[in-house]
C-alpha cells in the first residue's frame, strides 16, 4: 500500500518548521518546569540532590524529545499513530507480565536508569490511536452508533490492564481523556450520555478489580472521618499544610508540614500542598494562572489547525494536562480520593514528564502544520473505508 | 474520496465542543482556586493552630528536688549525678552482636537482654532505650573507653536522690519513691506522669514533698511526623524545689545512733528554749539510699522480717508506758491542786493497800519517809501511788495534757502518734467499764493505759526545765526558695502558768536523781559541775507481775526473754545551773532505766554540750573545727 501517494502534500519544508516553532507556548511550558525545580530543591532542604538535579536533566531530554517530535512532518505521525497507540499497549502487556512491583503495584519497566512506566505513554497512544481514528471518520458516518464500537475498544483495552495493575488514576484519567476526544470528535450528545450510562453501570464491575488499599482510599474520600490516623491522615496533614501556608506562605523551605514528614511523598505527588504551604495562595494561585494560560493557548492552536486529526491531538494532549492537573490539586485538597496522580511539569518523575512533552511536541507539531489544509483520510479498518467508499 | 464540503461545518462543530472543553477546564480550575482561597484565607487561622499542634511538642523537664541540711550546712539528701547506659536502635547493625559486646564491659542479665529485645521491638528506633540504670563510675569508664566499638551505645546522666548519711538520717529524712497510678491521678501537678519522677515517701521527705518537688520545666521542640525531635524552640528550666535546713545537728545525730548501737529504741533532744530537735533518732534503722534507688527483695524481706521494725519511727510513732518519768507530772498536779505541799511526806513501807488489793513499791521492804523531792530522787511509787489517790485521776489527766501528752506535739515528720492519756470517760467509751480508783494509782506512776512518746517525753522534760515555757518540736530552721533565704519562725511558745516553785521542787527532784548518792541514776551522772544533768528514770513493766512471783522474788530483766523485759527509759536535761538541751531515750525492753537508758541519756547530754560552740572553749576545742556556718556549709552545691 502506497500511503505517501494518498497524502495531499502541503506541509512546510524542515527549515521552514524549524522557523515556525512556537516559542511562546515553549516559554509557558519552561515556567512551571522551573517553578518545580525550585520546590524539588526545597523539598531536599535547599539541596540540588536527590530531585532537582535529575528533575533537571530529565527536563532537558524531554525538551529535546518535544522538539524533535514538533519537527516531524504531520504526515508520519498521522502515519504511525495506531503504531504507537499499538506500542504503548504492548509496552503495558508488558509491565503485566514482566514489571517489577513497587508499593504494591506493578507499574513501571526498568530501562536501564530509567523506570518506564507504560500507562503514562499510554495516554499519548491513546491520544493517538483516537485522533487518527477519528480523522479518518466523515461528517456523517459521526451520527452512525457503530462508529462508536472501535474508540470504545481502543479505550477500554488500555483502561483494562491498567486496571489490572492496579491503577486506579490512571485507569479514571484514560476513561476521562477518551470520552473527552470522542466528545470533541463531534459526537451527538445524547449518545455521549448514553455512553456515560454505560460507564456508571461498569462501576460496580470495575470495583472488583480494585485493591484493598485502593477501595479504602475511595471508601476513605466517601467518609474521611472515618479513619483519621491511617489513609485520611495524609489528606487531613495535606489541608493543614495548604490552609497554614496562608496567603504568602512559610517561605521556601520553611514549610513545617513537608519538612517535618507530615505529607507524604511531599516531592510527587504531594509537591502542590508544600508549594502552596511554602509559597501561599500567591504561589498557588500563580500556577493555576500558568496551567490556565497554557491550557488556553494549547486549545488556540487546536483551533488554528484545518486537520481533524490536528486538533484532536493537539485538544487531547491538553485535555490530558487539564486532567493532570486537576485531579492532582482536588486530590490534594481532599476533593478526590488519593490516586497517585503527579501535578504535571512540577512533581519529581520521568514518566509523566516525558508524557507531557512528547505530547506538547505534537502540539507544537500540530502549530507549525497549523495551514495543512487536508490530508487524505486512509482507513485502516476494511469496514470503514468500505463504508467511506459507498458515500462517495 | 475527499470530502472538502464537510470539513468546515465539522471543523466548527470541533471548535464548539473544544470551546465548551475549555470553558468546563476554566470553571473547574476556577473552582480549585476558590477552595484554596478558602483553605489558605478563610480557615487560614484554623490550620495554622493544627500546624503548630503537629509541629511543636511539649515536653516536661524534670524538676531538681529540693536539698536538706543540717544545722550547720552539711548535706542530708541531695541530687546525685547518676548514670545510665542507653542504646538507639537505629544505630546499630547488629542488636544481638551489641548487647553481647556491651554485656562483655558490663553486667547485664538474662532478664534484662530479653527485656530489652522485646522494648526495642516496641519502640521507635531512634528512642534511646535503657540498658542499665546506676552505673558505677568504672562501669562508665569500661563503657567510654571501648565506645569506638560500641556505636549506638551512650552514657545519659540523670540526677537521682541521695542520702549522704545514709540510716543515720533514716526516719528523720525518709526517701524518696516512684509515684504510684492513683498518686498520678490524685495530684494535678503535671510532673507527676514524668517517667522515673519520684516523690516523698516518709520523713521530711514526705511532709515538705510539696515544697521540695519543684515544678516541672518545659520545653517546646519540634518534631517531625514520627515524633523525632528537630530542634528546641523554647525553654523554661522550671523551678528547682526549696532547699530546706534543719534544726538537726548530723554530728550530734551520728553519735546519738551509733550510741544507741543494736538496741531498739527511740531518742530525742532538744533545745529546750526554741524547741529545736537536734537529734531524732530510731533504732535499728535502714539504708534510704536502697529505697530511693529501688530496693532488693533480699534487703526488703531482711527489714519487713525485723522483730525490732526499722521502719517504724519509733520517736514519734512508738508509744510506750512513761513509768516512772511521768511522776514529775504527778507531783506538778498534786502541788497544784493544793491538797499536796511541798513538805507533804508519806511513808513508804513498800506497798500500799487499796481494798483488797496490794500496790507495791519498786523496793521490796520500801523507802521510809520520803519528801516530794526525795520520792523524786529515788522514783518511790509508794508515795505517788498515795498523792495520786489524793487528787484523783482529773487532775493528773489535766497536766499530762499541758505538757503535751495525749496529743500530737506537731513535729513537721508524718505518722506523728498521739499517744494517750486516760480519762473515766476514755475508758467507758474504748473498753467499756468504768473507772475504778486503783487504776488511779497505777496512772499515777505512769503505767496503765497512759502512753507516750519519745518526742512528748522529750517536749515534757523541756518545758519542766525551761520553766513552764510551752515549746513545741521545731525541725526546720530555713528554706532556700529561688535564691532567696527564709528563716522558720515556728510556732510561739507561751507560758503554761506553772508557779516556779512548783517547777522548782520537781527540778531539784531530778538532780537529785542523778547528783545524790542515793538517787537513781548516780551512776550515770554527769561530774564535772559545768555540764552536770538533770534526769528522771522510768522502766516501764510490759508483763503483769503475779503476787506469788513477787512472793519468790521478781525475776530480774537479764532472766527474761528480750520481748518480755521492761522498756527503759530516761529524761533528763543539761546543764544544771542554766538549763539548755534536754533529751529522752526510751529503749525497748532495755531492762531498767537507771541501768540501760540513763547512761546512754548521759553521753548524748554530754556529746550536745561538747558540741555546743558556747562551751568549746571550756573544752578546749578549737572553734574552726566545729563550727559551721549554714551559708559556708553549702559546699556540696
Amino acid at each position: 500500500m502506497n500511503l505517501e501517494s494518498g497524502f495531499y502534500l502541503q506541509g512546510p519544508r524542515f527549515l521552514e518548521r524549524l522557523t515556525k516553532i512556537n516559542w511562546l507556548f515553549i516559554l509557558l511550558i519552561c515556567c512551571p518546569a522551573c517553578i518545580g525545580f525550585l520546590m524539588l530543591y526545597s523539598a531536599a532542604g535547599g539541596s540540588m540532590d536527590p530531585w532537582a538535579k535529575a528533575q533537571i536533566i530529565r527536563f532537558g531530554i524531554g525538551f529535546f524529545v518535544m522538539v524533535a517530535i514538533a519537527l516531524i512532518d504531520i504526515r508520519i505521525i498521522l502515519r504511525f499513530s495506531y503504531w504507537g497507540y499499538a506500542l504503548s499497549l504492548l509496552l503495558l502487556l508488558a509491565v503485566e507480565i514482566l514489571g517489577s512491583s513497587a508499593m504494591g503495584a506493578q507499574r513501571w519497566i526498568a530501562i536501564g536508569n530509567f523506570h518506564l512506566q507504560p500507562s503514562e505513554l499510554m495516554k499519548i497512544g491513546l491520544i493517538l490511536g483516537l485522533a487518527r481514528y477519528f480523522s479518518g471518520i466523515t461528517h456523517e458516518n459521526m451520527s452512525k452508533i457503530r462508529v462508536y464500537i472501535i474508540p470504545i475498544i481502543l479505550i477500554l483495552l488500555p483502561v483494562g490492564l491498567v486496571l489490572r495493575q492496579p491503577d486506579l488514576g490512571t485507569a479514571v484519567l484514560l476513561v476521562l481523556i477518551g470520552l473527552a476526544i470522542v466528545f470533541l470528535a463531534g459526537i451527538r450528545l445524547w449518545k455521549m450520555l448514553l455512553c456515560l450510562g454505560f460507564l456508571v453501570g461498569a462501576v460496580p464491575i470495575a470495583w472488583q478489580f480494585l485493591r484493598e488499599y485502593q477501595k479504602v482510599r475511595v471508601l476513605n474520600f466517601i467518609n474521611p472521618e472515618s479513619d483519621s490516623l491511617g489513609a485520611g491522615y495524609h489528606i487531613l496533614q495535606s489541608k493543614i499544610a495548604l490552609g497554614s501556608g496562608g496567603v504568602f506562605g512559610k517561605g521556601l523551605m520553611e514549610g513545617s508540614q513537608s519538612h517535618l514528614n507530615f505529607l507524604p511523598e511531599k516531592q510527587t505527588d504531594f509537591i502542590f500542598t508544600m508549594l502552596a504551604e511554602e509559597l501561599g495562595l500567591a504561589g498557588a494561585l500563580g500556577v493555576i494562572l500558568l496551567y490556565l494560560l497554557i491550557i488556553g493557548y494549547g486549545t488556540f492552536i487546536s483551533w488554528r489547525s484545518n486537520i481533524t486529526f490536528g486538533r484532536l491531538l493537539s485538544i487531547g494532549v491538553i485535555v490530558t494536562f487539564f486532567l493532570y492537573a486537576f485531579v492532582n490539586i482536588s486530590m490534594v485538597m481532599g476533593l478526590l480520593p488519593v490516586v497517585g496522580v503527579p501535578l504535571p511539569l512540577i512533581s519529581y518523575g520521568g514518566s509523566a514528564m516525558l508524557t507531557l512533552m512528547v505530547g506538547f511536541g505534537f502540539v507544537l507539531n500540530v502549530w507549525i502544520n497549523r495551514d495543512i489544509k487536508s490530508i487524505k483520510r486512509q482507513g485502516y479498518f476494511p469496514v470503514l473505508n468500505m463504508l467511506d467508499s459507498k458515500k462517495s | 474520496m475527499v470530502k472538502k464540503a464537510n470539513a468546515p461545518d465539522h471543523n466548527k462543530l470541533v471548535s464548539r465542543r473544544s470551546l465548551i472543553v475549555g470553558g468546563l477546564q476554566v470553571a473547574l480550575l476556577g473552582g480549585l482556586a476558590g477552595r484554596l482561597y478558602q483553605l489558605q484565607v478563610v480557615d487560614s487561622d484554623l490550620y495554622k493552630t493544627l500546624s503548630d499542634e503537629n509541629r511543636i511538642n511539649l515536653q516536661l523537664l524534670m524538676p531538681l528536688r529540693g536539698r536538706i541540711f543540717d544545722r550547720f550546712g552539711y548535706e542530708l539528701a541531695g541530687n546525685r549525678q547518676s548514670y545510665r547506659l542507653v542504646i538507639i536502635p537505629e544505630q546499630v547493625n547488629d542488636m544481638q552482636l551489641a548487647l553481647e559486646s556491651v554485656s562483655r564491659l558490663v553486667v547485664l542479665s538474662e532478664d534484662d537482654q530479653s527485656r530489652l529485645i522485646e522494648e526495642i521491638k516496641a519502640r521507635k528506633s531512634f528512642i534511646p532505650i535503657t540498658l542499665r540504670e546506676n552505673l558505677t563510675w568504672s562501669e562508665v569508664s569500661r563503657i567510654e573507653v571501648n565506645a569506638p566499638y560500641l556505636p549506638g551505645v551512650s552514657i545519659e546522666s540523670g540526677k537521682s536522690r541521695f542520702y549522704t548519711f545514709g540510716s543515720e538520717t533514716a526516719h528523720l529524712v525518709g526517701y524518696v519513691g516512684s509515684v504510684s497510678q492513683s498518686e498520678i491521678k490524685k495530684s494535678e501537678d503535671p510532673a507527676f506522669s514524668l517517667p522515673g519522677f519520684q516523690i516523698g515517701k516518709t520523713g521530711i521527705e514526705n511532709r515538705f514533698d510539696d515544697q521540695l518537688r519543684g515544678q516541672a520545666g518545659n520545653r517546646h521542640v519540634e518534631i517531625n511526623a514520627v515524633g523525632r525531635v528537630i530542634r528546641e524552640l523554647q525553654r523554661d528550666d522550671g523551678l528547682s524545689g526549696d532547699d530546706h535546713v534543719l534544726t538537726i545537728d548530723i554530728g550530734l545525730q551520728q553519735y546519738t545512733m551509733s550510741r544507741l548501737g543494736n538496741e531498739s529504741a527511740g531518742c530525742v533532744v532538744i533545745d529546750i528554749h526554741t524547741g529545736e530537735v537536734l537529734s531524732i533518732v530510731s533504732a535499728p534503722a535502714f539504708d534510704p539510699n536502697s529505697f530511693a534507688s529501688g530496693i532488693s527483695k533480699q534487703e526488703w524481706d531482711s527489714i519487713i522480717e525485723n522483730p525490732r521494725f526499722p521502719l517504724n519511727n519509733k520517736a514519734i510513732s512508738g508509744q510506750y508506758p512513761p513509768g516512772s518519768t511521768f511522776k514529775m507530772l504527778v507531783a506538778l498536779a498534786a502541788l497544784e491542786s493544793g491538797l499536796v505541799g511541798a513538805n507533804t511526806t508519806h511513808f513508804c513501807e513498800g506497798h500500799i493497800e487499796l481494798g483488797d488489793t496490794k500496790f507495791h513499791c519498786w523496793k521490796p521492804g520500801g523507802h521510809g519517809r520520803l519528801s516530794m523531792e526525795g520520792a523524786i530522787e529515788r522514783s518511790c511509787d509508794v508515795y505517788f501511788y498515795e498523792i495520786a489517790k489524793r487528787i484523783g485521776l482529773e487532775r493528773i489527766s489535766n497536766m499530762a495534757r499541758r505538757f503535751g501528752f495525749g496529743s500530737l506535739n506537731g513535729i513537721d515528720l508524718p505518722n506523728e502518734k498521739e499517744g494517750l492519756v486516760p480519762t473515766a470517760l476514755w475508758k467507758k467509751n474504748n473498753i467499756g467499764e468504768s473507772w475504778r480508783l486503783g487504776e488511779t494509782l497505777i496512772v499515777g506512776i505512769g503505767q496503765g493505759y497512759l502512753l507516750a512518746t519519745p518526742l512528748q517525753l522529750a517536749v515534757m522534760v523541756s518545758r519542766i526545765a525551761n520553766g513552764g515555757i510551752g515549746i513545741t518540736p521545731k525541725l526546720v530552721r530555713a528554706i532556700h526558695r529561688n535564691g532567696s533565704f527564709i528563716q522558720e519562725s515556728g510556732k510561739a511558745a507561751t507560758p503554761m502558768n506553772i508557779p516556779s516553785e512548783h517547777l522548782a521542787i520537781v527540778k531539784r527532784g531530778m538532780e537529785r536523781v542523778t547528783n545524790s548518792p542515793t538517787g537513781t541514776a548516780y551512776a550515770a551522772r554527769i561530774e564535772n559541775p559545768r555540764f552536770a544533768m538533770a534526769g528522771k528514770t522510768g522502766s516501764s513493766q510490759v508483763r503483769r507481775i503475779s503476787e506469788s512471783e513477787r512472793e519468790l522474788g521478781v525475776q530480774k530483766n537479764e532472766d527474761l526473754v528480750w520481748k518480755e523485759r521492761d522498756h527503759a527509759l530516761f529524761v533528763g536535761y543539761a546543764p544544771l545551773d542554766s538549763p539548755r538541751y534536754a533529751v529522752s531515750v526510751v529503749i525497748e525492753h532495755g531492762g531498767g532505766g537507771a541501768s540501760t537508758a540513763a547512761p546512754i541519756a548521759r553521753d548524748i547530754l554530754m556529746e550536745v554540750q561538747r558540741r555546743d560552740p558556747a562551751n568549746h572553749e571550756d573544752l578546749r576545742i578549737p572553734i574552726s573545727a566545729q563550727y559551721h556556718n549554714i551559708n559556708s556549709g553549702r559546699k556540696n552545691s
